[in-house]
């Protein structure tokens, strides 16, 4: 028999979380009724657990110690703290589309610089207006997931951008998202349709403002790629040291199309970043990266599901952890290749670099290959810097202090180069960059 | 005062003592070469000198320029002009040659009270150096020896040589690894570094580059020592009758 793990404390919590949360959730017509079965869907399982295989290394039910109540609407001078932090982190020439404590914040964002190949509305704008049973079920749907189901019932705000058939934007739209709270949570869910033949580039950062602590965010994003379409999505967190982030991404990506990914993760007591892409069509090309900078007791977790569906198609994940302290950081690369998915070629590197005796890195690169004819491949190791190349620096004139910091840039800019936009390369190195000065 | 001075080293190596009482006296100006069996402790000196860590110093001193070198961080003594060729030159993936040159170059002038050259005096500098050493272009533009042959490795060695402007170079088997085409190339680039400002140390097994750089004083170390130095009539002495004589003496 099939034992049922009794409920923590902290998950009877989030059932009175969502009780009350119930009035601030945006949603006409079948909304509620989606989010009902969504929380229903978590309840089942309640918050991830070491029990269960995908989330082996970063037990929620054991590390968060409270389910926190909502975040209430950001009132105006939580507005003027947002807003600082949010320019901080502005990527060059991009779009920006502030989310603060889980609200959209229009004041605070670039609506008026948005081109016209791109329509941006809010969550709650299309869930309270527009939403058919069909968009409702598409924006607020979820995976088997506990953390991505409990998103689809409590988020309560987030941004619906759609880019038609054939039309490019230029600049990169931002999605921010900052947190100004003391501990509460938030509850974030945005979605992307780029038509067929569509290019954007979508950059997102979380960011504290001045003050904020101790919370909990929870974001999701549901993204189609259509056929020949291109997309870039790269998303840094450096959120409060201690606070909780937990990320979703669904990603389907239609034939012959372009996909790169980027996820950095430089701050923040426990993250977890998981991204679950779905290649359907025939000859699509996926560029997966990460990178985890985690100091102090922080602890980061990668996890990239790649799930090759269809056939001829690429996929290349290149992850790279550098750990000081009693940091811990966690890689799960799962390759899915499926019987149709002829001519696959994938292939996964990750590696740590481990500058503490204590700090601890978890890779864990997986292949299932339910097809013939396919090329795949993977490769993890982790260790110290190289005290040979250390010494070569040092006797070319480095102090051994900038010779170290020369071979981490180094190693972390092994995945950064795979960012193809050299202005988004540029915001993403000087993020890394920024948070190796902090710690030397 | 000599250029480099070193009074009865003593160097341990896991409780081991390699170098044991060596005696080594170099001028401004002069290229000395050091010959000597495997095991000899001749990498273990350059390596030293440089400032390797890992070495137990036990005894004797080491002095450039009347300073104790000892007493130094590899990049002080870098900076102060000591340059080692590497045996086996590290591979740096994702520092571009280019960048670490200039990371080099500045770290040394900086520590020197120097102005940083400018970009364009910077790749001026480097662009003339290279084609000197026949290094094309795009080779500096990749990680630091990555995917180089093992003479292109050298000639990078040189190549840092050139654009460092040292005092001391001590080339640690320079020609290893080098067919005979390398080795004129990288032995041209060291001879057009000869200056009476500047000393050299090149540590071989054999007299083949010694016909291509020709030193003043030869010295032939065995078991941590300095056994014998002459002219360079020596290396031909050693060529006929091994190194055997020295190693029995020792």
């Amino acid at each position: 028999m099939k034992q049922v793990l009794p409920k923590a404390d902290t998950e009877r919590a989030i059932d009175s979380v969502f009780a009350a949360a119930r009035g601030r959730m945006p949603g006409a017509g079948l909304v509620p009724q989606i989010r009902a079965r969504a929380f229903e869907v978590y309840e089942r399982t309640g918050l991830p657990h070491r029990g269960m295989e995908d989330w082996k290394y970063t037990d929620l039910r054991a590390l968060i110690g409270e389910v926190l109540p909502l975040a209430p609407r950001p009132n105006a001078e939580a507005l003027v703290r947002a807003k600082v932090s949010a320019e901080q982190v502005s990527a060059d020439q991009a779009v920006k589309l502030v989310l603060v404590d889980g609200v959209f914040a229009p004041e605070l964002s670039d609506l008026g610089r948005l081109e016209n190949e791109v329509v941006v509305r809010s969550l709650r704008e299309v869930l309270e207006n527009s939403a058919t049973e069909a968009i409702a079920g598409l924006v607020l749907s979820t995976t088997n997931d506990s953390a991505i189901s409990l998103n689809a019932a409590m988020a309560t705000d987030g941004l619906v951008i759609t880019v038609a058939d054939g039309n490019a934007v230029k600049r990169p739209i931002q999605i921010v998202h900052v947190a100004t709270g003391l501990s509460v949570s938030t509850f974030t869910r945005s979605y992307l349709q780029l038509g067929k033949g569509a290019h954007a580039a979508i950059v997102e950062s979380f960011v504290p403002a001045e003050g904020a602590s101790g919370y909990q965010a929870n974001d999701a994003i549901i993204a189609l790629v259509g056929d020949e379409a291109s997309l870039s999505h790269i998303r840094v967190a450096a959120d409060a040291s201690d606070a909780v982030n937990i990320s979703s991404a669904i990603i389907a990506v239609g034939a012959r199309a372009k996909l790169d990914l980027f996820s950095m993760t430089c701050s923040g007591s426990i993250s977890r970043y998981q991204g679950f892409i779905t290649l359907a069509g025939e000859g699509t090309k996926l560029s997966a990266n990460g990178v985890n900078l985690i100091r102090d007791k922080l602890r980061a977790d990668t996890t990239i599901v790649v799930d090759h569906a269809g056939p001829h198609c690429t996929s290349r994940e290149k992850f790279r952890a550098v750990v000081d302290d009693c940091g811990r950081s966690v890689f799960q690369g799962r390759i899915v290749v499926r019987p149709a998915a002829r001519k696959t070629d994938a292939t996964l590197t990750t590696r740590a670099l481990l500058l503490s005796d204590q700090a601890e890195a978890d890779n864990k690169p997986e292949l299932k290959i339910l097809a013939d004819d396919v090329t795949c491949g993977h490769g993890a190791t982790s260790g110290a810097l190289d005290d040979t190349l250390v010494f070569y620096l040092r006797a070319r004139g480095l102090s051994e202090k900038d010779a170290q910091m020369l071979l981490i840039k180094a190693f972390f800019g092994e995945s950064i180069e795979e960012i193809t936009s050299e202005k988004l390369r540029d915001f993403v190195t000087a993020q890394a960059e920024h948070w190796l000065q902090a710690g030397r | 005062m000599a250029l480099l001075e070193i009074r009865d080293l003593r160097v341990g190596v896991e409780d081991r003592e390699v170098i044991r009482g060596l005696d080594l006296n170099v001028n401004a100006g002069e290229v000395h070469a050091i010959m000597g069996p495997n095991g000899s402790g001749k990498s273990t000196l350059s390596h030293v000198i440089a400032g390797k860590p890992g070495y137990e110093i036990t005894g004797g001193q080491i002095l450039f320029r009347g300073e104790n070198l000892l007493r130094m961080e590899p990049n002080e003594r870098a900076a102060k002009g000591v340059f080692l060729a590497f045996q086996y030159p590290i591979e740096i993936p994702g520092v571009t040659t280019m960048n670490f040159l200039r990371a080099a170059l500045n770290a040394q002038r900086k520590a020197r009270d120097q102005q940083e050259f400018s970009t364009p005096e910077f790749l001026k500098r480097v662009r003339d150096v290279a084609d000197s050493l026949n290094i094309p272009q795009d080779m500096l533009k990749r990680g630091v020896n990555v995917g180089f042959s093992g003479g292109e490795k050298k000639r990078n060695e040189i190549l840092q040589m050139a654009l460092f402007e040292p005092s001391l170079c001590i080339l640690d088997e320079i020609d290893s690894g080098l067919d005979i085409d390398a080795l004129r190339i990288v032995a041209s680039g060291i001879n057009a570094l000869r200056s009476p400002k500047r000393a050299m140390i090149v540590i071989t097994h054999y007299r083949r580059l010694l016909d291509h750089i020709e030193p003043e004083i030869v010295h032939v170390m065995s078991k941590g020592r300095v056994m014998k130095s002459g002219g360079k009539e020596l290396a031909l002495e050693l060529e006929a009758c091994g190194y055997a004589q020295f190693e029995d003496a020792a």
